[in-house]
């Protein structure tokens, strides 16, 4: 154990000096899941806020149920942010200027057109720089147009049945008035997920893990072409302690870029990686996965340049498949089911677990899982590193 | 060069197979403390096979060896800390200074914390070190990286140093102080394997020297017990030019030429009473068509008993 330490006391110190190991194991992820969050932060939060504006030059019944009904309440769900413009001309400049995502023309003359079942056009001016926004906008007006037409025609089959009904016009407005507002699902609530820093910070962090912990035990490659290895299988120490010396490089680069990671992305990004027993535990499981599944592949190269592009090739599969990019888990189906073939997802999704606000314990799944890669294929790999040792 | 106690190294028919190869056969030797011995042999001859037994890297097919009186396995932690090893291939880490490197392996040897930056201050000022002792090794020349490569085996104070071709690739100065090193250290007590190809530096160095060539040690023993091997004859280097393998071949029926063979610009023979035999020599040469510009008439030396054992130079 002794030696073991010295040499990963070496390692990590040579490691320190050439600044690549410090590059891919805390400033690429971070810059990373950085950009992510900052680019990306719209798309996949569920908190998201679009911002429209509203011009109503109808000032009828029809507009106000658009108004109060529809917008009114998706802006009390926080998902709408409305401003009322004062003419069609104006909600137009604030959409192209990007003021807002999206602007709706509600025509003078919509509730009277409604009413007597005329056309009417309620019209949507999306800003070219919010696809995301102009394309729920339109969304939203398409529900309302559906729902509209869905009264007229209960109206005009009310019409034709009885001919009683003389006032159109007030049975149109009460009906469009129908409190029947649309609803758009929240998807995110559906599973326990991370928000956008959060996840793109921990997608990040597992990623380079992998690059990162193959600093270490791939270095048993470097040492045998170079030389040094001879040495150290000269000096009077335990075979089986170089190798224990490489994983716990190994361990330790993994550890300490995770740690880095948790606490710059929580301090700079405003990630919440939740209760920190459960993310310790978490990160723990991750990096002894990422040193098995990295050993292994060590094991099954020739030299140094082989196991290094083995290790990335693995890394980025692994990495993509499992989650780390894009939440493949909200896609569901054979993906997420496959993703679970990856350390990475049981990683992200015990970090799940965690931001619904559970203790600790809500983890042990996830954390079994990822021992249970680490068991196997550091198992393994330790099998198989004995023969790296003979010259 | 005292000679004193029983032997420090004691190694007996080493054998290891590559596939088909058989590196090394039948090896055997003992070194005293305080005694040099030399493994003499070309390329590909099976020194650094030999050695990575004796150090305990590599498994052997056969044969044994006792270092310190302990046995020698790959897994012999003793028999080990009394070896001081220093690889053919440099081996230091180039983005750690000298002392973090020799500080490192004498942590390794086992030195305690206290005695480590002390110790490594001495091997420094051996090595000629001292002074860039905190530049990264990468910035080395390559003679100063070869000797941190030697200090490192030293730190531990072995009681047996084995070296292997320490001085490939290094220039003469560089060479000539690791040569005054290790004669150094063989003075101390210290005992002393060392593999080479050179045969000035055996001559130099060595109390005694095994002659390996194929894998099999073909001889051993002091200068002067090689040298007697190959009896009253003298080594006549030629340097000439026109039909040299006629002459070649016109050398070897002459009953006092023992042993001959070509070189660059000329051969090199061994000859039973150079002297005497030297006109009929130099005729018989004429008459085959060699024009000789020179001719260097030495004692027999290491060269020339590989060359009595073998049939072939030492180096090609
Ligand atoms: N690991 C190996 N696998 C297969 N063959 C090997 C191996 N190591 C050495 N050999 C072969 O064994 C023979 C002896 O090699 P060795 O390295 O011991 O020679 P050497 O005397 O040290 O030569 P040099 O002066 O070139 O260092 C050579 O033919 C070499 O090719
Ligand atoms: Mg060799």
């Amino acid at each position: 154990m002794r030696a073991a330490l010295l040499i990963a006391g070496k390692d990590l110190r040579e490691r320190l000096r050439d600044r690549s190991a410090i590059l891919i194991a805390v400033v690429v992820p971070l810059a990373l899941a950085a950009i992510f969050s900052l680019t990306l932060h719209d798309v996949t939060s569920g908190s998201i806020t679009f911002e429209y504006a509203l011009a109503d030059e109808d000032a009828g019944p029809v507009a106000t149920a658009f108004r109060e009904d529809v917008l009114g309440e998706l802006e009390r769900d926080g998902l709408v942010d409305l401003t009322v413009a004062s003419t069609a001309a104006e909600a137009r400049t604030l959409a192209e200027r990007d003021a807002v995502g999206a602007a709706f023309v509600l025509p003078a003359g919509l509730s009277a057109a409604v009413a007597s079942g005329r056309p009417a056009t309620l019209s949507v001016i999306g800003s070219a720089d919010a696809p995301i926004a102009a394309q729920v906008a339109g969304s939203i007006a398409d529900g309302f147009v559906a729902e509209l037409n869905a009264v007229r025609l209960a109206v005009a089959t009310a019409i034709a049945s009885d001919g009683g009904v003389t006032d159109r016009a007030a049975l149109a407005a009460a009906a469009a008035a129908t409190p029947r507002p649309i609803e758009i699902r929240d998807v995110s609530v559906e599973r326990r997920e991370l928000d956008t820093e959060t996840f793109y910070a921990a997608g990040m962090a597992v990623f380079f893990l992998f690059f990162t912990v193959q600093f270490g035990i791939t270095s048993l490659l470097d040492e045998r072409r170079d030389g040094t290895l001879w040495r150290l299988v000269a000096a009077p120490i335990a075979r089986s302690s170089i190798l224990g010396g490489k994983l716990l490089t190994s361990f330790a680069l993994g550890l300490a870029s995770m740690v880095v990671l948790v606490v710059t992305t929580s301090l700079t990004l405003g990630a919440e990686w939740g209760d920190p027993a459960g993310v310790a535990l978490v990160l723990l499981a991750g990096v002894l996965a990422a040193t098995g599944v990295m050993a292994l592949i060590a094991t099954i190269a020739k030299t140094a340049e082989q196991a290094g592009y083995a290790q990335a090739v693995a890394a980025l599969t692994l990495g993509l498949l499992g989650g780390a990019f894009f939440p493949v888990a909200r896609v569901g189906g054979a993906i997420a089911t496959l993703s679970l073939l990856t350390p990475h997802a049981w990683f992200l999704r015990g970090l799940g677990e965690l931001a619904g606000g559970d203790g600790p314990w809500a983890v042990l799944p996830a954390v079994g899982a990822m021992l249970a890669f680490a068991a196997v294929t550091g198992g393994v790999a330790l099998l198989r590193l004995g023969r790296m040792v003979e010259p | 060069m005292q000679r004193a106690g029983p032997p420090v190294l004691e190694c007996t028919a080493l054998r290891k197979r590559f596939g088909d190869l058989l590196a090394v056969d039948g090896v055997g030797f003992t070194i005293a403390g305080g005694e040099t011995y030399g493994l003499l042999g070309p390329n590909g001859a099976g020194k650094t096979t030999t050695i990575s037994m004796v150090c305990g890297l590599l498994e052997r097919d056969g044969g044994t060896v006792t270092v310190a009186g302990r046995p020698m396995t790959t897994r012999s932690v003793e028999a080990k800390a009394a070896i001081g090893y220093i690889p053919q291939e440099l081996a230091i880490y180039p983005d750690l200074t000298a002392r973090e490197n020799l500080a490192f392996f004498a942590r390794l040897y086992g030195l305690p914390r206290a005695a480590v930056s002390t110790r490594v201050a001495e091997v420094l000022d051996v090595i000629g070190l001292a002074d860039r002792a905190g530049d990264r090794a990468s910035e080395f020349s390559g003679g100063m990286k070869r000797r941190l490569n030697i200090g490192i085996g030293l730190l531990h104070r072995p009681r047996l140093l084995v070296l292997d071709e320490p001085t490939a690739g290094v220039d003469p100065q560089s060479r000539n102080s690791i040569l005054g090193s290790i004669e150094e250290l063989s003075d101390s007590g210290m005992a002393v394997l060392y593999t080479t190809h050179y045969m000035e530096e055996a001559e130099r160095l060595c109390d005694r020297v095994g002659i390996i060539d194929g894998g099999q040690l073909k001889a051993e023993g002091t200068r002067r017990e090689l040298v007697a091997l190959v009896g009253e004859t003298d080594r006549v280097r030629l340097s000439a030019a026109g039909e040299l393998e006629a002459g070649l071949a016109a050398c070897l029926v002459l009953p006092s030429v023992r042993e001959a063979s070509r070189h660059d610009d000329g051969l090199d023979l061994l000859v039973d009473g150079a002297a005497a035999a030297l006109p009929g020599l130099l005729a018989a040469l004429g008459a085959a068509g060699v024009t000789v510009r020179s001719v260097d008439v030495a004692e027999p030396n290491l060269e020339a008993v590989f060359l009595h054992l073998t049939g072939r130079a030492l180096r090609d």
